[in-house]
């Protein structure tokens, strides 16, 4: 099946959930679809939303919940279908 | 006072370091990760590190800032401003670990941080407030209630709110009844208190703040600052003193303001803000700010008084230093916020490397900043790059001192919004300071749709 990385356009912090006592946007397994919200960028007390970008199943996160990324990093990986 | 840990970074840190180093005070700094090689840690006496980047691991764990006290031998301890800065809970573990905290008691950050109760010091000094309830009120019907009193448009706001979070405009009541809910929710949400209180909404209102100073004692004011023009509530440009109201509301404003001081007694340099209803030029209390604030230099530019070192010396027991009479201002200062973001794209925030850079300077031009050639801007925390901060005769010379020193400022490496602010100084209503607290948001609209 075709991947396709997920990528932080932004370097920041890394969020999975929307605030602290809310579940995550998705799971590893999660279906997905190309709008949704799978997880947030905080750069300068800003937050952006990164979006799967493609259809399928979310397979697998690359960064920890609250980990550093740099723009272009990779946070998640969904198998397209 | 002998030794001063400034619990903070960025150019506040870089400032309240050299006010100490001007009182003889040596300085320890605190650092995260990201700003082991900053400028305020490289200034200070000695720096101690208290964590990893992101600020809710570093600058915001009190405890982490307590031990590097502890470690250093500090006796005193400047909060700058945002952090810990107005957290009462951080003052007094400050005071009960035998630290002089720069800044007022924990009790009266609280009374004034809660604005509900500080309303009601407000009423009780005679200041006046915008009308609206003098509480939180129990639910949607009894906001309905009130709001037939104070008449529409209505301000809903989080009575623990800040920084412009949970508050709503609503026109009439069907409006109050959908977004009550919501804003109490996302109140609740944001900062464990769902409590709601409403006022009456100023349409043309300029937002004008007075500068004060209290030694527990007595108080004394210096004068006022216009901070009329934000985006997102978030102040851009600041001036002192306000080319905007008349010397009689100036005067009942300032007065106005020691009053509130004396009434709470309070201790260190504060703000008290006010919204002026420019139909009219009624003013009324929105809130104090109990800490140093990011466009103190324009007060400090039109006094001849820094008020950092005098935050000092009353956190380190001495009275005023000046009587009211002798408090003049003199000419005009306007300040200009250079952020690391992009103007065209929506103002996102751009950390990143920077390149040469060259800073202005020269007569009458102070700018004050972190920033160095080569050096980085990290993504952790705001985006303020420099203030750059002009002083003129009067206003007309003050902006055309603000054309050559934004014209001089130049960042290589990561967009900032230097060139909108100098745009800005050219536009006629900036010129004849025809605006309100909305006009800037409506010209970047409307540029953004000619563009």
């Amino acid at each position: 099946m075709p991947r396709h990385e997920v990528v932080s356009p932004i370097p920041g912090v890394f969020y999975r959930r929307p605030d602290p006592d809310s579940p995550a946007f998705a799971e590893d397994g999660s279906t997905v679809t190309d709008d949704q919200t799978v997880g947030l960028v905080e750069v300068m007390k800003s937050f952006h939303q990164i979006q799967a970008g493609a259809s399928g199943t979310l397979v697998e996160f690359l960064v920890g919940d609250e980990d550093e990324v740099d723009a272009g990093q990779p946070v998640a990986v969904v198998e397209i279908g | 006072m002998k030794k001063l840990l400034v619990a903070n970074r960025g150019e506040i840190a870089v400032r309240i370091i050299r006010a100490a180093r001007d009182l003889g005070i040596r300085t320890v700094a605190v650092a995260s990760k990201a700003d082991a090689d900053a400028l305020h840690t490289r200034l200070a006496d000695s720096c101690v590190e208290i964590g990893p980047s992101p600020a809710s691991k570093s600058y915001l764990v009190t405890e982490a800032i307590l031990a590097a006290a502890k470690e250093t031998g500090a006796d005193a301890v400047h909060p700058g401003y945002g952090f810990l800065s107005e957290r009462a809970a951080f003052a007094t573990a400050v005071a009960d670990a035998g630290l002089t905290f720069v800044g007022p008691a924990g009790s009266v950050i609280e009374k004034m941080g809660d604005k509900v109760a500080a309303r009601e010091v407000a009423r009780a000094a005679g200041v006046p407030t915008v009308p609206g309830t003098p509480g939180g009120v129990d639910g949607v019907d009894a906001a309905v209630e009130a709001a037939r009193h104070t008449g529409y448009p209505v301000m809903l706001k989080a009575a623990a709110g800040g920084g412009g979070r949970g508050i709503r405009v609503v026109h009439d009541e069907d409006g109050l009844r959908t977004a009550f809910g919501q804003a109490s929710t996302e109140a609740q949400k944001a900062f464990g208190d769902g409590t709601m209180y409403l006022e009456r909404f100023v349409e043309r209102a300029r937002h004008v703040e007075v500068q004060v100073l209290g030694d527990g004692s007595d108080a004394v004011h210096l004068f006022e600052r216009e901070c009329s023009l934000q985006r997102r509530r978030q102040k851009v440009v600041e001036e002192a003193v306000s080319p905007g109201i008349s010397e009689a509301t100036r005067d009942a404003m300032t007065s106005a303001a020691v009053n509130l001081c004396r009434e709470v007694g309070y201790t260190s340099a504060g703000t008290v803000e006010f919204l002026v209803d420019d139909a009219g030029g009624d003013f009324f209390f929105i809130e104090m700010n109990t800490r140093i604030q990011v466009e103190h230099p324009t007060t400090e530019l039109v006094t001849g008084i820094d008020l950092v070192a005098e935050q000092l010396r009353i956190a380190a027991g001495e009275p005023l230093r000046h009587s009211q009479e002798q408090i003049e201002r003199r000419g005009h200062a306007i300040e200009y916020r250079v952020n690391a973001e992009d103007p065209t794209k929506d103002f996102m925030p751009q950390p990143g490397s920077v390149g040469r850079i060259t800073l202005p300077s020269g007569p009458w031009v102070r700018c004050d900043t972190w920033l160095e050639p080569d050096g980085t801007v990290p993504p952790y925390y705001d985006s303020l790059l420099a203030k750059v901060v002009v002083w003129g005769a009067d206003r007309e010379e003050a902006l055309a001192r603000s054309r050559r020193a934004l014209d001089e400022f130049t960042v290589a490496g990561i967009p900032t919004t230097v060139g909108l602010l100098r745009e800005l100084v050219d536009e006629p209503w900036v010129g004849s300071a025809d605006f309100h607290t909305g006009t800037l948001e409506q010209w970047l609209a409307e540029r953004k749709e000619t563009s």
